[in-house]
């Protein structure tokens, strides 16, 4: 190609420059309009014993608390953190099927759709933490109330990724089905579930990811798992305590996630 | 593939249940591997019962307590409009804390993430351990950052910004390098033949390939961070979270329902502007 065709090609080009230039100008104003009001206020008076005390904790933990095999040791902690996600994903999982179908355009009319759409946001606005406070009054303090809470959070994410699942369904699948005279058992075993099952387990192990570390923030409010006593390390100061919870979270959640993207990696290639 | 090959590589589960032998009427036969469904029905049944047993699960506390579930809940449902004025300035401060974040958390990302992708960086220790990095910066919930740096930096909406800045950059990072990783490298190559150093190759080749994905993830960040913010004060560090903690504390399920219906509202146009601005990037 010539010099001449070169310089062609990039006249024709579409000239975006002012779009560039107009998107970073409300980005920096964004910015500005935000950076405004909040300030640094410099280091609390305690902030550098608390910074030196946490990277000390990690370097040094609390080995005594790490391996401690009674309920309160850490592998006991880590084991109900595990265990209120799993439950917590499961029927989360099992709820949202209902509510996502029905939140569907191709399955039901628009306006319904709609309502359950809604609905679907509503559970994913309110924070999980006040889930968390409006069941603790049912079921009391403890592990039970984080799998009722994750239960009810987990529909919301669930269901939009669902829903995207459903509306792309290959209806063509189900009308050659009908041609060959399978009745609605066979059609729904045969021509959805195939479609769906990939992507509803893929779904279902991602949310279980997300469940896994929001197990360990519902503890703040009492529900159970390795939160409340990291928390509480941390407002009583125990640094030693703080090291040995953190690291063991970040170990199981770095193996998880690892394990997670595995799983799903293979889901979605369909290899053994 | 000779018979004797195919046996060496099947997996464990198909060596101890046989693959049923089929011979079809034209004297073909195939092996039809078996259902692994019954072991992974059983296993899941194993787990739900183990964790059933550790977190106290119990169905009859469910139906006999769940008429407490209304009292709150109802009480959420009719909030106290009179309470909106306080909740104007706090979830203002959220909103700003969350672009902050965002905007910090996405600038910061972008060149970690490019030191990330096994395609640029063809340096295997660093790339393992930026990526180790960035792991353990998503491992650690956005709540558990915020108690800490809450304490380091003093109360108030500086120590939420940046636990969500170390947020955003972990969850950028790993959603950008693994785009990265999967874009032409034609032009790249070309480039680098001219000349170009890996950063002008890597401006010129590469970023326009994934810059409409980064976007798209900023603005994905930028949700999440909206919800993720607006519970922060609940450790301190400022925004919407302080009012629910305040309210909760003294029972004041009224105007808790103000807060978090005032903050649907604001969520939903958010999810709304962001699905537009989408729309305009594809």
């Amino acid at each position: 190609m010539s010099r001449e065709n070169v310089l062609e090609k990039l006249q024709s080009e579409p000239k975006n420059l002012w779009k560039r230039v107009l998107v970073f100008a409300v980005v920096l104003l964004l910015v500005v309009w935000s950076g405004s009001s909040i300030t640094f206020n410099g280091v609390a008076k305690q902030g550098s014993v608390v910074a030196s005390g946490i990277v000390n904790g990690i370097l040094h933990p609390n080995l005594k608390l790490l391996f401690n095999l009674t309920t309160d040791g850490i592998p006991y902690l880590l084991l109900q953190t595990i265990a209120i996600a799993i439950l917590g994903t499961i029927f989360g999982a099992i709820l949202a099927i209902p509510v996502s179908f029905l939140a569907s355009t191709n399955i039901v009319p628009r306006p319904v759709a709609m309502i359950f759409r809604a609905l679907i946001l509503l559970i994913r606005t309110i924070p999980s933490l006040v889930w968390a406070l409006v069941w603790i009054r049912v079921t009391g303090p403890g592990a039970f109330c984080g799998v009722v809470t994750q239960s009810v959070c987990s529909i919301g994410m669930i269901s939009k990724m669902y829903i995207t699942a459903i509306e792309d369904l290959n209806t063509g699948i189900l009308e050659s089905m009908d041609a060959s005279g399978c009745n609605t058992f066979q059609k729904i075993r045969c021509g959805i579930l195939p479609q769906l099952s990939a992507s509803f387990v893929s779904t279902a192990i991602y949310r279980f990811d997300i469940n896994l570390k929001d197990a360990t923030t519902l503890g703040i409010v009492g529900a159970g798992g390795i939160g409340s006593p990291l928390v509480q390390s941390i407002t009583y100061s125990r640094w030693i305590n703080v090291g040995a919870f953190l690291v063991a979270l970040i170990i199981l959640v770095v193996l998880i996630e690892w394990m997670s993207t595995k799983i799903r990696t293979r889901l979605a290639t369909g290899k053994r | 593939m000779s018979t004797a090959d195919t046996t060496q590589k099947l997996p464990l589960f198909d060596r101890i249940f046989r693959p049923e032998h089929i011979v079809l009427e034209n004297g073909h036969s195939i092996d039809r591997p078996r259902s692994r469904m019954p072991l992974i029905l059983i296993c899941l049944a194993a787990v739900i019962i183990i964790s059933m047993r550790a977190t106290g699960f119990s169905f009859s506390i469910l139906i006999e307590r769940g008429n407490q579930l209304t009292v709150i809940l109802g009480k959420i449902f009719h909030p106290d409009w009179s309470y909106f004025p306080k909740v104007i300035s706090p979830l203002i401060e959220t909103i700003k804390m969350s672009i902050i974040g965002t905007v910090a958390g996405c600038a910061i990302g972008l060149p970690l993430a490019i030191f990330a992708s096994s395609n640029i960086n063809r340096n295997k220790p660093s790339l393992l351990v930026i990526r180790f990095i960035l792991a353990v910066m998503r491992s650690v919930p956005t709540l558990i950052y915020a108690s800490v740096l809450a304490l380091i930096f003093s109360l108030g909406a500086f120590a939420g910004s940046v636990a969500i800045v170390i947020f955003t950059v972990g969850i950028v990072a790993k959603m950008l390098y693994e785009s990265i990783e999967t874009i032409d490298m034609g032009p790249f190559e070309a480039m680098t033949s001219f000349g170009a150093n890996t950063f002008q190759a890597f401006w010129a080749a590469c970023m326009p390939q994934i810059l409409p994905t980064y976007l798209d993830d900023c603005l994905y960040c930028f949700e999440l961070n909206v919800r993720a913010s607006s519970i922060l004060g609940y450790v301190g560090a400022g925004g919407l979270g302080v009012l629910i903690r305040e309210r909760t504390g003294l029972r004041a399920y009224d105007d808790l329902g103000c807060v978090l219906i005032t903050l649907f509202i604001v969520v939903w146009i958010i999810d709304l502007l962001s699905d537009y601005i989408r729309s305009k990037l594809t």
